[in-house]
């Protein structure tokens, strides 16, 4: 895989499709954050980039923020504002990381267990 | 795919695709130790390669070699998925290992189930930051040498000495070109995390709280 920085750049400018903003609204969205569209068709599309509706149809099935952005080839900052703004109108499902998970003990059994099987 | 579905607001509590857990394991060390081979070497899918903006206290655009000139300043970050079935899916994240990233760690690492420290055991140094910062955070973590090829054998009780490493901190040595030799590092990662919990020394809410 080349460089990043090989790769042509986008034809918008990233930060412009988000009007310069640089945080998203509402609470922290983790790189593994599931987002599932709740719409698919949109109501009133008036505010919305078509990026914002190119997250709703990749996110049929649920979808990591990680995932998310590397297939919509943008920065996870701008994905995060989007999700936010998408967030803001009802329109997705976030299901959050539950860290305290990371304390049970048949959950990391399977993780281990499922490593051992590669 | 059918969407036809999707026109209905869906009504709530039933998901034709409930979303798995995500767990995420980082992959940290020196800049050039191998963190992109060793996410290429496990991911199911083509490393994919997503950019976060450049935006942390001190970030100077001179400082970037051949992105001068660029309105937006990225920093390329690797990861790679592994499903384990379709409820479970594993995320490991590359994390940027020079200076001017470090911004980006306390984001990265929040809930993660722990890292894998490698190491070059040319520049041990290099990955002292990291080392540092798991500490730190009480995050599980492994430190795996990277083995180049001519790289000096050095013990591990060595290596151990010269990072100042606890007992409880396993060390293995690691090829990470090789599937199956970065799936062992894994697994030792996820036992040592178990044990961790077993003997009471992660509490229910590890790795920090979200800075």
């Amino acid at each position: 895989m080349p460089p990043a920085d090989d790769r042509p750049g986008p034809v918008v400018r990233p930060y412009a499709l988000v009007r310069g903003r640089t945080r998203p609204t509402g609470e922290a969205l983790d790189v593994i954050s599931m987002i599932q569209s709740r719409h698919f068709r949109v109501p009133d599309p008036a505010g919305l980039e078509p990026e914002h509706l190119a997250v709703l149809r990749q996110c049929a099935v649920p979808m990591s923020v990680a995932d998310l952005a590397s297939a919509i080839d943008l920065p996870l900052g701008v994905i995060r504002i989007l999700l936010g703004d998408l967030r803001d109108r009802g329109l997705i499902r976030i299901h959050q990381p539950r860290p305290e998970r990371l304390a049970d003990i048949r959950l990391l059994r399977e993780v281990a267990d499922g490593l051992r099987r590669l | 795919m059918a969407y036809d579905d999707f026109d209905a607001p869906r009504p709530a509590g039933r998901h034709h695709n409930p979303a798995p857990v995500a767990i995420k394991i980082l992959i940290a060390g020196g800049f050039g130790v191998g963190k992109t081979t060793l996410v290429g070497a496990l991911t199911e899918i083509q490393p994919l390669r997503t950019e976060e903006e450049l935006s942390g206290p001190g970030t100077s655009i001179d400082m970037i070699v051949g992105v001068e000139g660029k309105r937006t300043t990225t920093v390329a970050m690797d990861f790679g998925r592994i499903t384990i079935n379709g409820g479970l899916v594993i995320y490991l994240f590359g994390m940027p290992g020079q200076e001017r990233f470090w911004f980006m760690w306390d984001d990265l690492s929040h809930g993660a189930l722990g890292a894998v420290v490698l190491a070059d055991v040319r520049r041990l140094a290099d990955c002292f930051p990291a080392i540092d910062y798991f500490e730190h955070r009480s995050t599980p973590f492994v430190v795996a040498l990277n083995c180049f090829p001519g790289t000096p054998r050095h013990g591990v009780d060595e290596v151990r000495k010269a990072l100042d490493l606890d007992d409880h901190v396993p060390i293995v040595a690691c090829d990470a070109r090789e599937r199956g030799s970065c799936r062992d590092t894994l697994v030792t990662l996820v036992d040592h995390a178990i044990a961790l919990v077993d003997t009471g020394a992660r509490a229910p809410s590890p790795s920090g709280s979200r800075a």
